[in-house]
């Protein structure tokens, strides 16, 4: 029997339904509880002193002004609280036999600073205006220090270091690999080579993050807009030398996150230690500012990317380096996010020599970590480009060299060259159901038209299979990839004695929509209807501990653990209810929503029914069965999960201005069957605008002295609702044989997707006009620019660079555009 | 330091009076004051919307109103709109096309929604995606966000039709 057809546990069809949120009708009426909405008896407000300098030594801190104020408490800098923090922010990634430099990462500065916007001071105050004004008043004098912003200038010999004890920029060194790439590529008949830079982005959730101590006897309450809370206690309770028991950490309503609350940042440390400190409540409030400069950013790599082919197009090397900008502290997961792409650096194809090598490099920037797909989207931006570029090189059809080259349905589970095992997959499946959906030929014939009325639109295709479900503890613990964690997750199931549920989960939501798919998954397995399951979460003191929502984990890990939790309850209800139906138990199904005995339907109990026995006994049934409904189930998987799919994007280019819209977007994505088909489109309609914002508008910006340029929205420019399209979903279901389920994870794909999907289309638009390649962000003034080149590569006249820097203001995007070097910007 | 002014105004049809500091910006005004906080704060810079109420029947991004600005008016913010018991069309419609994941957009997004509807019974697809422009979404991609808004259009127009 697989395990996906043990799955099928007979119910009331409640899994597959598009039924509507349990979540919605507090958020839709302006009743929902984010952390910043919670006001506590006695609580102080706190505003952080923030450096200007992105390198500098701290000479004097001055805080006898901001103390004067009459609305403050106190103030307090780095020395001050010297005692509470001897141990910093943590960092878990540990690989076998590999060094990973990393420096002590305090909640407030001592010393010396090495980012913009690093905390030196706080201010606790009873006002929140008065304590912002106070922290004006805190006078602070820096000895500034030559800063390094470039991450491959920062590894010249030469260049200023950021930490000058490491003697080096260089953070760690990692590689893997399987076959031999050299060689290969040497025997290669073709090869294609390219510098594809990943970018710099942020998470950028419209909620910005919040944390509120609370102290009581010998403990506190942390309130905190985290996807992490149980991970939080664990770490914050180690770095404050308090038992875990001692703190509860709560993340209420959560407004998004996108991996940037997937982290244990110092403002958290800092609240809790200024609570035991004073004895009351403190919160802080991050502003968008604050978000932009000290909420980890993502991507920011450079990767150097060989692949090489025979001339039908079947890859049979690659090689690529990547250059990681992780700057200037460790934070949790920092220098792994970019190795977390590697199982599928090599994207749905068939390669059989990959080596991949890794540098991590300290810049005078904030820290790098998880941001939606984390290291994923950049693995796949890589290789959906590169595919792209060899079947240019070839000229071959971008269909047709992804049909050469993936991997054949019959081969799953599929050993890659790296080890990694793909669980299931069927990549023609659903490229050739988004071919028949988008109606390539017609396409095409459109886009010919076109071009002849100087209509420049291109198509881009995106193959992608992304790694999900973390994570098999033992593989990626201490003695496998290295982190000092696990990654199962918890579930309670409790049925109530009138026969009502509770669901307690350690996953942890922030938009996803686990109240309504958990509960669906519990309805079926216990014959109660969802809108009588309520699904806890986010409280340390409610459930056991779970590890929290990130990486597309929570139905292939969370929910499974709910699954499996309600059918442990199941099974103990069709105990109860053969004992008092006098039937054996294997002859008791769930059927209708009611426990009957198999060939005589009214033979049959509710769950109400049992429910009521299993709290307060009746003669009949036997003492062998214990009191009460409810069973615990920790999961941890065997493998990964590997979601897949296939996206094309249309795009129309104004060669005039640089300008691109997005004209369609089509995409057939495979998560293995559905829980609830709605929440499914929602992840890929905000994932691929997500993508799209990398693509085209979204950049974090630095100067070259280490100044923050993109700040806040004025100049990172998210996508509006008038930059994106409607878009056409469809799926395929090709179950996982990793878990019962069968589900594989959905809250990344559309990021991971879009970024090379956006890339192509634009190429292939401006194929006409000899543009070959260019690097994201697409602002206005780095196509306008590249189409210049090309045109003045190819005898049509110089490019016109001066004119391109006034042109590039009247593009939508281009605040986010950045400086653009000809490395970065130009056709390759 | 900032000088303290008496202000009444009428907060989802109750008059409210306090005396505020003549710098207490409208949505902290809202939020601190009054504990109404389905209005939400997501930039410093009248970029994402979240914070948009009705002052005097129109939206207004209440981040960039100072409460005293508002003395006199008639301000509905996302808790009061639905009336008797029975919710907005435009938050069933949010409902049931799932036009939020996370929500804290959302009573922002309503608002902006409701004010769209009301200059333009039958907006197009265009027309809303360009009233909504000021209103950030990270989570939904705007997709369903734009069929609830078409869904509350129709919904609002059977209802005259029938009426």
């Amino acid at each position: 029997m697989s395990s996906a057809e043990e799955s099928r546990t007979p119910g009331t069809g409640w899994v597959g339904q598009a039924i509507r949120r349990k979540e919605d009708p507090p958020l839709i009426t302006g009743q929902g509880n984010y952390v910043d909405d919670i006001t506590l008896p006695g609580m102080l407000h706190t505003a952080i002193v923030r450096s200007p300098e992105a390198h500098a030594t701290i000479a004097s801190i001055d805080v006898t002004a901001a103390r004067d104020h009459p609305s403050v408490v106190e103030v307090f800098t780095g020395d001050d609280l010297a005692r509470e923090f001897e141990q910093g922010l943590a960092m878990v990634w540990s690989p076998p036999g590999v060094e990973i430099k990393t420096p002590l990462n305090l909640p407030l500065a001592r010393g010396e600073v090495k980012h913009v916007g690093q905390a030196v001071a706080v201010v606790v105050g009873t006002d929140r205006y008065a304590t912002v004004d106070a922290a004006e008043d805190v006078i602070v004098e820096y000895d500034p220090k030559p800063a390094v912003v470039d991450p491959e200038k920062a590894l010249e010999d030469g260049s200023p270091l950021v930490w000058e004890d490491f003697g080096t920029n260089r953070t760690h060194q990692w590689g893997v690999a399987g076959g031999d790439a050299e060689a290969a590529l040497r025997e290669a008949e073709v090869t294609v080579e390219r510098r594809i830079v990943n970018h710099r982005t942020a998470g950028a959730p419209i909620e910005p993050r919040s944390s509120i101590a609370d102290p009581h006897g010998d403990g506190l309450t942390l309130y905190s807009s985290t996807q992490i809370p149980h991970i939080a206690r664990f770490v914050l309770a180690g770095m404050l030398g308090m038992a875990e028991d001692r703190i509860r950490v709560v993340a209420p309503d959560v407004g998004g996150g996108f991996g940037s609350k997937l982290q244990v940042y110092g403002e958290e440390a800092l609240m809790l230690a200024l609570a035991r400190r004073l004895g009351r409540p403190v919160k802080w409030t991050e502003t968008r500012s604050e978000h932009m400069t000290t909420t980890h950013h993502g991507r920011d790599q450079i990767n150097y990317v060989t692949l090489g082919a025979d001339r039908e197009g079947k890859v049979t090397a690659l090689k690529a380096r990547h250059v990681c900008d992780l700057g200037a502290y460790q934070l949790l997961l920092t220098p792994f996010i970019p190795e977390l792409g590697f199982p599928v650096m090599g994207g749905c194809y068939e390669i059989p020599n990959i080596q991949l090598e890794f540098e991590g490099v300290f810049t005078n920037k904030f820290a790098t970590d998880a941001v939606r797909g984390a290291g994923r989207p950049e693995a796949t931006h890589w290789i959906e480009v590169m595919i792209d570029q060899l079947a240019a090189e070839l000229d071959l059809d971008p269909a047709e060299i992804r049909r050469r080259n993936f991997i054949p349905k019959e081969s799953f589970p599929y050993e890659t060259p790296l080890g990694i095992v793909y669980d299931s997959g069927d990549y023609h499946g659903s490229l050739e159901k988004l071919l028949e959906n988008f109606d390539m030929d017609g396409f095409r014939r459109e886009q010919a038209e076109g071009r002849e009325r100087g209509v420049y639109r291109g198509v881009g295709l995106s193959t992608y299979v992304e790694v999900c479900g973390l994570a098999p503890s033992r593989a990626v613990g201490p003695q496998g990839v290295g982190l000092q964690s696990a990654f199962w997750e918890s579930a309670v199931v409790r049925v109530h004695p009138r026969g009502s549920a509770t669901v307690y989960t350690g996953a942890s939501p922030h938009g996803q929509g686990h109240d309504t798919g958990f509960a669906q998954i519990a309805a079926d397995r216990l014959g109660i209807d969802p809108a009588n399951i309520e699904v806890l979460h986010g409280d340390t003191d409610q459930g056991p501990m779970g590890w929290g929502t990130y990486g597309s984990r929570s139905l292939a890990v969370g929910g499974e653990a709910v699954g499996r939790a309600a059918v442990k309850v199941q099974e103990k209800a069709k105990r109860i209810c053969a004992a008092l139906l006098e039937a054996a138990p294997e002859d008791i199904e769930l059927s209708d929503g009611k426990f009957q005995v198999r060939g005589s339907p009214d033979k049959a109990m509710t769950m109400a029914e049992i429910a009521g026995a299993a709290h307060i006994p009746p003669q009949e049934l036997p003492t062998d069965i214990e009191p009460g409904l409810e069973e615990t189930d920790f999961y941890d998987p065997e493998n990964f999960v590997f979601p897949f799919g296939a996206h094309a994007c249309v795009v129309e280019v104004d060669v005039e201005t640089g300008k691109v819209e997005i004209v369609r977007w089509v995409a057939v994505d495979d998560c293995g069957p559905a829980i609830n088909p709605m929440l499914i489109d929602g992840q890929i309609h905000g994932g691929v605008t997500h993508g799209i914002g990398q693509a085209l508008y979204e950049q974090i910006v630095y100067d070259d002295e280490g100044q923050l340029v993109t700040g806040s929205f004025v100049d990172y420019a998210l996508p509006t609702a008038a930059e994106v399209p409607m878009f056409e979903t469809d799926r395929t279901e090709t179950p996982s044989p990793v878990n019962r389920l069968g589900v594989k994870g959905v809250g990344e794909a559309g990021t991971i997707a879009a970024s090379p999907a956006v890339v192509n289309a634009v190429t292939d638009a401006l194929k006409p006009l000899g543009v070959t390649y260019m690097n994201m962000p697409l602002t206005p003034m780095r196509v306008w620019q590249a189409i210049e080149e090309a045109r003045g590569r190819d005898g049509g006249g110089p490019a016109r660079t001066e004119q391109g820097r006034s042109l590039d203001e009247h593009g939508r995007g281009a605040a986010g555009s950045g400086p653009t070097s000809p490395g970065e910007g130009g056709a390759a | 330091m900032s000088v303290r002014v008496s202000v009444s105004i009428t907060v989802n049809g109750e008059i409210k009076e306090r005396e505020v500091e003549s710098r207490l910006l409208l949505i902290h005004f809202l939020r601190d004051e009054l504990g109404l906080t389905g209005a939400h704060v997501g930039c410093d810079t009248t970029n994402c919307g979240a914070c948009t109420c009705h002052l005097d029947g129109e939206a207004v991004k209440t981040c960039t109103v100072l409460a005293v600005q508002a003395d006199g008016s008639d301000i509905v913010t996302i808790e009061g709109l639905a009336q008797n018991g029975s919710l907005h069309p435009l938050q069933e419609a949010f409902w049931e096309h799932h036009g939020l994941q996370c929500g804290y957009c959302t009573p922002g997004m309503i608002m902006a929604g409701a004010d769209l509807l009301k200059r333009n019974p039958d907006p197009s697809e265009d027309d809303v995606r360009e009233a909504l422009e000021g209103s950030l979404c990270r989570c939904t991609g705007y997709h369903n966000i734009v069929k609830a808004v078409q869904a509350a259009a129709q919904a609002g127009q059977s209802r005259e039709v029938a009426a």
